[in-house]
């Protein structure tokens, strides 16, 4: 099982999600300006501020020759992650449904927080109990998530509504509490919280966010809970 | 120099900031009126800012050397020796001017300079903390001038350093009248590196090339050194026409300029380097070629500018950011300037190292300055202060918010609720405390914050996770920025000892021993006596204390003139920075209460008195004259104490005594732990409220089982005062009791919430 981390310029928490993918299998690096995945099984786009996000964020990060391939890979079948600023990009591609708004507090918060497994059958959350609690940080400036209420009745029809924050939590204001969405086929996933620093106890007290890089693993390789 | 210029004159001089007597020392050194680049230039490297001009003769006294010293004061930052062949560097400096001016843009571009200092010397920055001081906030629902400061400080701090992907971990921030008309904003950061492959700043190597890189050159910030770092503010529609000289920052340039600074350092590409800050390409410039003791020939017209009719004064005093500045052996300008392509970063090759000892200034064919380096960097002028001790106090004593006859549960509560107490969540929130996987103890977990060192889960190496990786311990970074001005003004002497102390103690309570300091000194203008006299006696407590603790000063910063016309001076601030390492970060302290039943101990001299207290503040007392004598080994030998204990696991948790005294600090135990706690609190001081929020060096709250903190008696005193549990603060005193509960001490400790809505 390999893991390919894109890195942008401006990108953050590329290396935290490398460690993070590497407690379960091998994970790479993957520069933006180049378009090989070098044989990785499963894509991270992750977290921080490609291109500076001056436009809108993942505006630009979205028609990286990179993504082009990523783009082809989730079309395939691929499995995406995409954390924070990558999940911002992801619905800038139009892989996931749905937009970023700027937080209700109109500020960037950093919190740890509580979320709920909406979703336990999915590809990302399969090493998850339904309802289960993780406790992951999260910290955005733009992570209030909106989609009309239309998709929104969809994604929910189809279990795209993969994690919320529990009571409480959502500081960012997301309609309807949500967290994580995937795409209605269920092999993209986007969250504005941050699994790869919730990998172990020693940092932060918590190693909830490895579920979602084990559940990854397991699906690569065929494995179900 | 073309004939046909005209030169300026010793008005043009003066206006710069230079005095009559250094303008004829320039000329005198010129052989000559100097030109208008040659002043400008002047102007800047015989500013404060730059040549330390009333501080460097105090500064020789500290001590600057010690067994973990890697690089001391002088270069970018100073670094100390953490094992593995690792090092970690760190600085403070301050954006105190620019950030009076425009808080947003001065906080984020002092975090970007200060970054820049550190990934300068080849150390990749793992963290950033800032240190504070606005003027009151109390009532807090009516917009003020403070607020804004804050408010746009705050910001400008996240929007740097969340964008660059560096976890601001800590900080401090106080709130007292004689900041309203200068506030304070000093920002520290840290950085790891290999000792073997640091980088000095001396240019070396005759035809070595000199390649400037990162952002283009503006017009931003032209003068800054001299007009906001060196003097004194003005009122302030005057100071908003200053607008035009405080720098603009863009982090992803940064970030770019950052990977593209450690990949060409890590190819081993490059000779030197050198960050641009204040005073821009001159100061960079003239002081790579005085460390090296070289010249450089420099060509203006080769500079990617952003506007294309810089006067070539400007070219050369411009304070643009993010950009460097390194030198580079002839063979590898392509692969430097190839690198530079690969993170789109502008790179440009501008001048030459050479052997005359002469910075000169080119404008393509022209030569537009002409200067001896030495002349430039190290001729200077250096002032003796004329301290005076004044008779009559500074400051005039604070507005009384809280009546002199307040009982102690009323007093505790509004202490907790005061903005100097108050918790700073809304603050620190604000801030990414996490990327890059280090960070052990986030604020208020802990008194110091605490990185993972080694392995680092950051740098490509897994740490082992495995069950028998599990017990293996994991050597670990802490931090703590610290300094009480109140305390300061009341005793400069003592008040800098105590927050040296303070220091480290807080690094104590994480189990963390002291490898190195930084401080940065903010005073008013030093030209006045008793602010000279406040300087003198702070170094000198500076460096009392530096000395007994072992902990070095590897570098630092000086912020004077800060004093706006009609507030007076700021309360001289000496901010302390302080580095500590500790053996296994899985057994780092905690602040909070966390067991049940654990005994509560008061460990350390502590003496306290109520004098130059948070709770005198409140009450509008005026300043002592003078603080209590210090026991500096004492102390020492408490902190040595609690950081055996916390290293053995033999503590729940370890929290230092200082603003509020023991009962807030017993009160934050309980908030950080979410339990209450039952202790008696008397006969500690003179006097019932004394006993409880009286202030001094020395005192812990420590909690755990009742034979281990007994132990701690072999090397400091230790009571114990009570048991954790409940959902209460109870204190007993002789004369009555106080008890509020955990809802009671959240709601008042949160009250900084309303400012940030």
């Amino acid at each position: 099982m390999k893991f390919g981390v894109i890195q942008f310029p401006g990108s953050c928490d590329e290396l935290d999600a490398l460690n993070a993918a590497r407690r379960v299998g091998d994970a790479e690096l993957l520069w933006h300006g180049e378009r090989d995945l070098k044989g990785a099984d499963a894509i991270v786009v992750p977290g921080g501020f490609s291109y500076g996000d001056y436009l809108r964020a993942g505006a630009i990060a979205r028609f990286a020759p990179m993504m082009e391939t990523v783009i082809d890979f989730a079309g395939d079948g691929g499995l995406v992650l995409g954390i924070c600023n990558g999940f911002q990009v992801l619905c800038e591609a139009r892989l996931l449904p749905g937009a970023l708004l700027v937080n209700a507090n109109r500020r960037f918060t950093f919190r740890q927080l509580e979320l709920e497994v909406l979703n336990s059958g999915g590809v990302f959350t399969q090493g998850c109990a339904l309802g289960e609690r993780l406790s992951i940080p999260a910290k955005h400036s733009w992570g209030r998530y909106h989609a009309d209420g239309e998709t929104l009745a969809a994604m929910d029809r189809a279990g795209q509504i993969v994690l919320r924050y529990a009571d409480g939590e959502n500081f960012n204001g997301s309609v309807h509490d949500i967290a994580g969405v995937s795409n209605e086929r269920g092999n993209v996933l986007g969250l504005m919280p941050h699994p790869e620093h919730a990998v172990d106890e020693l940092i932060g007290g918590s190693s909830d966010g490895l579920k979602i890089f084990e559940s990854m693993r397991m699906t690569v390789e065929g494995v179900h809970a | 120099m073309p004939d046909s210029a005209v030169l300026p004159t010793v008005e043009d001089a003066l206006a710069l900031g230079l005095t009559r007597e250094e303008y004829e020392l320039v000329c005198e050194k010129q052989g000559g009126p100097p030109n208008q680049v040659e002043l400008a230039m002047y102007s800047l490297l015989w500013s404060e800012h730059c040549a330390y001009k009333h501080s460097k003769k105090l500064l020789r006294t500290l001590p600057t050397e010690g067994s973990h010293v890697v690089m001391g004061p002088g270069e970018n930052a100073g670094a100390v020796d953490v094992g593995n062949g690792q090092v970690c560097a760190f600085k403070v400096e301050s954006h105190n001017h620019p950030s009076a001016v425009e808080p947003f843009q001065g906080a984020a571009t002092g975090v970007g300079g200060i970054l820049r200092d550190i990934f300068a010397i080849g150390a990749r920055p793992i963290a950033v903390l800032d240190s504070l001081r606005f003027g009151e906030i109390s009532d807090s629902r009516a917009p003020s001038r403070s607020r804004f400061l804050l408010d746009g400080a705050v910001q400008g701090i996240g929007h740097y350093g969340n964008s660059i992907g560096v976890p601001t971990i800590g900080g401090e921030v106080y709130f007292e009248g004689p900041y309203e008309q200068n506030c304070l904003v000093n920002a520290m950061a840290l950085g790891l590196g290999e000792r073997e492959k640091l980088v000095r700043s001396a240019a070396a190597g005759l035809g070595n090339t000199l390649v400037l890189f990162g952002a283009r050159t503006g017009r931003d910030g032209i003068g800054g050194a001299s007009v906001l770092a060196s003097a004194e503010l003005g009122d302030a529609e005057a100071d908003a026409d200053k607008r035009p000289t405080v720098q603009v920052g863009d982090p992803f340039e940064e970030k770019k300029l950052m990977e593209c600074s450690l990949e060409l350092l890590e190819q081993g590409l490059i000779v030197a380097l050198q960050d641009l800050g204040a005073a821009g390409l001159t100061s960079s410039a003239a002081e790579m070629a005085s460390k090296g003791e070289v010249g450089i020939d420099l060509d203006i017209a080769k500079i990617p500018l952003r506007e294309p009719d810089m006067e070539p004064f400007e070219v050369m005093v411009s304070e643009s950011q993010e950009r460097m500045l390194c030198v580079v052996a002839p063979q590898n300008v392509e692969a430097v300037k190839a690198l530079c392509g690969k993170w789109e970063v502008n790179s440009a090759a501008i001048g030459t190292v050479t052997g005359t000892g002469r910075m000169k200034v080119f404008d393509g064919e022209e030569l537009v300055g002409d200067m001896p380096v030495r002349a430039l960097v190290d001729d200077c002028p250096l002032y003796d202060l004329r301290p005076e001790k004044p008779a009559t106090p500074i400051y005039a004593p604070p507005k009384a918010t809280l009546a002199k006859d307040a009982g102690p549960r009323e007093a505790l509560l509004a202490l907790l609720r005061s903005p100097n107490i108050a918790s700073r969540r809304p603050l620190f929130e604000q801030y990414d405390a996490i990327v890059q996987s280090r960070t052990v103890r986030r604020p208020e977990q802990a008194d110091a914050a605490v990185l993972a060192l080694d392995p680092s889960p950051a740098g490509g190496e897994d740490r082992d996770t495995s069950a028998a990786g599990q017990g293996r311990p994991v050597p670990g970074l802490a931090v703590s920025i610290d300094c009480n001005g109140r305390r300061v003004a009341a005793d400069p002497y003592k008040g800098t000892i105590e927050a040296v102390l303070e220091c480290a103690a807080n690094l104590a309570c994480v189990g963390a021993e002291p490898l190195g300091t930084t401080n940065n000194l903010n005073f008013g203008n030093p030209e006045k006596g008793h602010i000279a006299w406040q300087l003198t006696e702070s170094v000198r407590g500076l460096g009392d204390a530096c000395r007994k603790l072992e902990a070095p000063i590897v570098g630092g910063n000086v912020s004077l003139y800060n004093e706006g016309q009609a507030g007076g001076p700021i309360y001289p601030t000496p901010v302390i920075g302080m580095v500590g390492r500790l053996p296994d970060a899985h057994k780092a302290g905690r602040l909070g209460f966390a067991r049940a039943g654990d005994a509560i101990a008061l460990v350390g001299p502590f003496a306290p008195v109520l004098a130059a207290s948070e709770l005198a503040k409140l009450q509008g007392e005026a300043l002592p004259d003078g603080l209590h004598e210090i026991d500096i080994d004492a102390v020492r030998s408490s902190q040595i104490a609690v950081r055996g204990a916390v290293r053995a696991g033999n503590l729940t948790s370890a929290h230092d005594i200082a603003e509020g005294g023991a009962a807030v600090a017993l009160a934050e135990c309980c908030l950080a732990g979410g339990l209450g706690a039952s202790v008696e609190l008397a006969g500690i001081a003179a006097g019932m409220m004394a006993n409880l929020f009286g202030e001094g060096p020395g005192g812990f709250v420590v909690s755990g089982g009742v034979q281990e903190l007994r132990a701690l008696g072999e090397l400091a005193p230790v009571r114990v005062i009570g048991t954790v549990g409940g959902a209460a603060l109870s204190i007993a005193l002789g004369e009555g009791s106080l008890s509020a509960t955990l809802e009671e001490l959240t709601d008042a400790h949160t009250s900084l919430r309303e400012l940030f809505p």
